[in-house]
This record gives structure tokens, C-alpha cells and sequence, in this order.
């Protein structure tokens, strides 16, 4: 068995899970938004600041935010396992993306929630 | 009809190079890339490539033919020249050259070494043999014709990127062929030791493998399988 202590959950398995569940509750969100934007071709302020307000919005949206950052740390951490063989470089460009993710994250709650 | 060969003797040369040469291929015959190479021995006699059985069952001249790993004795000039009038052999990509077409192939054995290509069975032996039903010699159909001649796991940009750790087509191929034996007792250990991000995992399913294995095997269907395994097991 090879050793990773970078990867995201430590298994090949939960991570490949993972990846996966994300990326269908990513695509779902995407369609969510796709919809609400060909209902509501006027879609003003008003409408999407209601939209948001709502408990299940705030739930799927903070849910696809966190599966975001895991299937970045995922597919990045894929990407710099194969083209990044200096491993500072390698830790460097991993701190990052950690940093990013965790900024999108963050960011995401602080908007959503604070509707 | 004009053959390019890659030569490297890191005895004499400082780096690689493509050396060109003219040879009668017989108008009525199509002659396999293997048969070209040995009409090019003729000439050049330093020309160095493995070969053996001539026919597709020892796995020992896999190269990479007009940009697409083969078998030289089992591949037709007629089917990779298409339109051109020239053949271009190189060794198989991603292995240290040792010299011309030959590749050191130590990393793809020892990944092979690493999913213990033997049957492990804890019960005491019978008498005679381990039986198996009809049913069960069925599911190793597709996974025991490997040769090893490494055409898939040379073509896979994984294995190339972390040959150390991607356990590789090949590699993963034989290792569902004893995951699925049922005289095989050691199912739970042999998957325990593949899931970690790299060995089966970071087949990315580019198929490659699949493109290029001269027995027609399928190892992205091994490692669905393999995979299908270790979530039924962990869940």
C-alpha cells in the first residue's frame, strides 16, 4: 500500500466516493441555478435575495459549497501528484489551493448565510 | 519503404537519435514489423530489440509503432503504415532505454511483484487439486491471457506519472484475475493493500490500455471490478 498524507480522506476509495458525490451534487446545484435563471428571465435583486432566504436553499447551497472545496482539494491534489514532482513545489501549490478553498468557503457561508 | 528507428547506446551517445533506412519490402507479402526489424538487422546489424516467440505470445518485443504500442510480430505493415509510406519504431514510452528498442522494465515488474500474482489459499491442500466450477474458471476468461508484454501499462500517462506507485493496467488486470478466483482465500487482504490514493485509484479511465492491448484484453474493466470490490467491501 502506498503512503499519502495529503490526500483528502487518506483512503483511495472515500476519495474516489467522494469525488464523485460531489460532482453530481455540483452538477444538481448547477441545473438549480440554470433553472431558477430560465424561470425568471426578469429575475431582479428582489427575487434572488428571497431565493436565498429560503431554509432548503441555504441547506443546498452550503452543501454543494463544501462539496466544492472537497472536489477541489480532490482533483488538484490528483493534478499536482502528477505534474508536480519537487515536492516544496508541490506543497507550495497544494497551501494554495488550500488557502482558496478555504477563502471560497468561508466567503460562500458568510454571503448565504447572512441573507 | 523508409524505416525510422530510435537508437541510444548510452555507451557511445550522448543523447538519442532517429536513424533512417531503406528496405525492399516484397510487393505480394504483408510482412509484420517484427519481420521489417529483422530485414533491418540485416543491414545494420547494431540494431538492438527483444524478440522471441514471433507470435504473439511472449510478450517480449512490445514497442511503439508509428505512435501506438504493439507487438511487432503480431502487428501487419499494412495495418499501421496507413496512407504512409514509413514506419516509425520507437521503445515503449515511459521506461529507461537501455539500448535502441530495448526498455529496462524493472518498475513494471516490481508493480506486478506488488499484487502477489499467486493463489493464496489458507485451507489445507486436497488430495489431488482445488476444484473449481465451470461457472467460476468462466470469470477468469479476459484476465489470465495477459502476456505482460507492459503495451498497456507503457501508454497509460498515469503509469508514466507515478510509476512507482500506480500499480498500472497490467498490474491491475492480474490483480482482479485473483481477486476473482474462487480458490483465492485472500481477497480481503489483497484489497486492503490497494486502497490507497495511487495503486488502483489514479487510473484516470483514459482507456489507452484498452486501445492498445494486442491480446484484447479490457484492464478498465478490471479495475471497475477492482473498485466495485473495495466499495462492496468497505460499505
Amino acid at each position: 500500500m502506498v503512503k499519502s498524507v495529503t490526500n483528502l480522506t487518506r483512503s483511495g476509495l472515500s476519495d474516489w466516493l467522494v469525488q464523485r458525490v460531489s460532482a453530481v451534487l455540483l452538477a444538481l446545484y448547477t441545473l438549480f441555478i440554470l433553472g431558477v435563471f430560465f424561470a425568471n428571465p426578469d429575475l431582479g435583486y428582489d427575487e434572488w435575495e428571497h431565493l436565498f432566504s429560503l431554509f432548503w436553499v441555504k441547506l443546498f447551497t452550503l452543501a454543494t459549497l463544501l462539496a466544492l472545496v472537497g472536489h477541489i482539494w480532490i482533483g488538484m491534489w490528483t493534478v499536482a501528484t502528477d505534474y508536480l514532482k519537487n515536492t516544496w513545489v508541490r506543497f507550495f501549490f497544494l497551501c494554495v489551493i488550500a488557502v482558496t478553498a478555504f477563502v471560497y468557503l468561508v466567503t460562500g457561508v458568510t454571503a448565504v448565510w447572512g441573507v | 519503404m523508409k524505416v525510422s528507428l530510435y537508437r541510444y547506446n548510452p555507451e557511445t551517445d550522448k543523447k538519442p537519435y532517429m536513424q533512417d533506412y531503406d528496405i525492399d519490402v516484397p510487393a505480394d507479402k504483408d510482412l509484420m514489423v517484427l519481420d521489417v526489424l529483422n530485414l533491418v538487422k540485416e543491414q545494420d546489424s547494431s540494431v538492438s530489440y527483444r524478440r522471441s516467440c514471433r507470435e504473439g505470445v511472449c510478450g517480449s518485443d512490445g514497442l511503439n509503432i508509428n505512435g501506438k504500442n504493439g507487438l511487432g510480430c503480431i502487428t501487419p505493415l499494412s495495418e499501421v503504415k496507413g496512407g504512409r509510406d514509413k514506419l516509425v519504431v520507437r521503445p515503449l514510452p515511459g521506461l529507461p532505454v537501455i539500448r535502441d528498442l530495448v526498455v529496462d522494465m524493472s518498475v513494471f515488474y516490481k508493480q506486478y511483484e506488488k499484487i502477489k500474482p499467486f493463489l493464496i489459499n489458507d485451507q489445507p491442500a486436497p488430495g489431488i487439486e482445488r476444484l473449481q466450477s465451470p461457472e467460476d474458471r468462466e470469470k477468469l476468461d479476459g484476465l489470465y491471457e495477459c502476456i505482460l508484454c507492459a503495451c498497456c501499462s507503457t501508454s497509460c500517462p498515469s503509469f508514466w506519472w507515478n510509476p512507482e506507485k500506480f500499480v498500472g493496467p497490467a498490474g491491475l488486470l492480474q490483480a482482479y484475475r485473483f481477486l476473482a478466483d474462487s480458490r483465492d482465500t485472500a481477497t480481503a487482504d489483497r484489497l486492503a493493500e490497494l486502497d490507497d490514493p495511487f495503486s488502483v485509484f489514479r487510473c484516470r479511465g483514459i482507456m489507452n490500455c484498452v486501445s492498445v492491448c494486442p491480446k484484447g484484453l479490457n484492464p478498465t474493466r478490471a479495475i471497475g471490478h477492482i473498485r466495485s470490490m473495495l466499495l462492496a467491501n468497505a460499505t
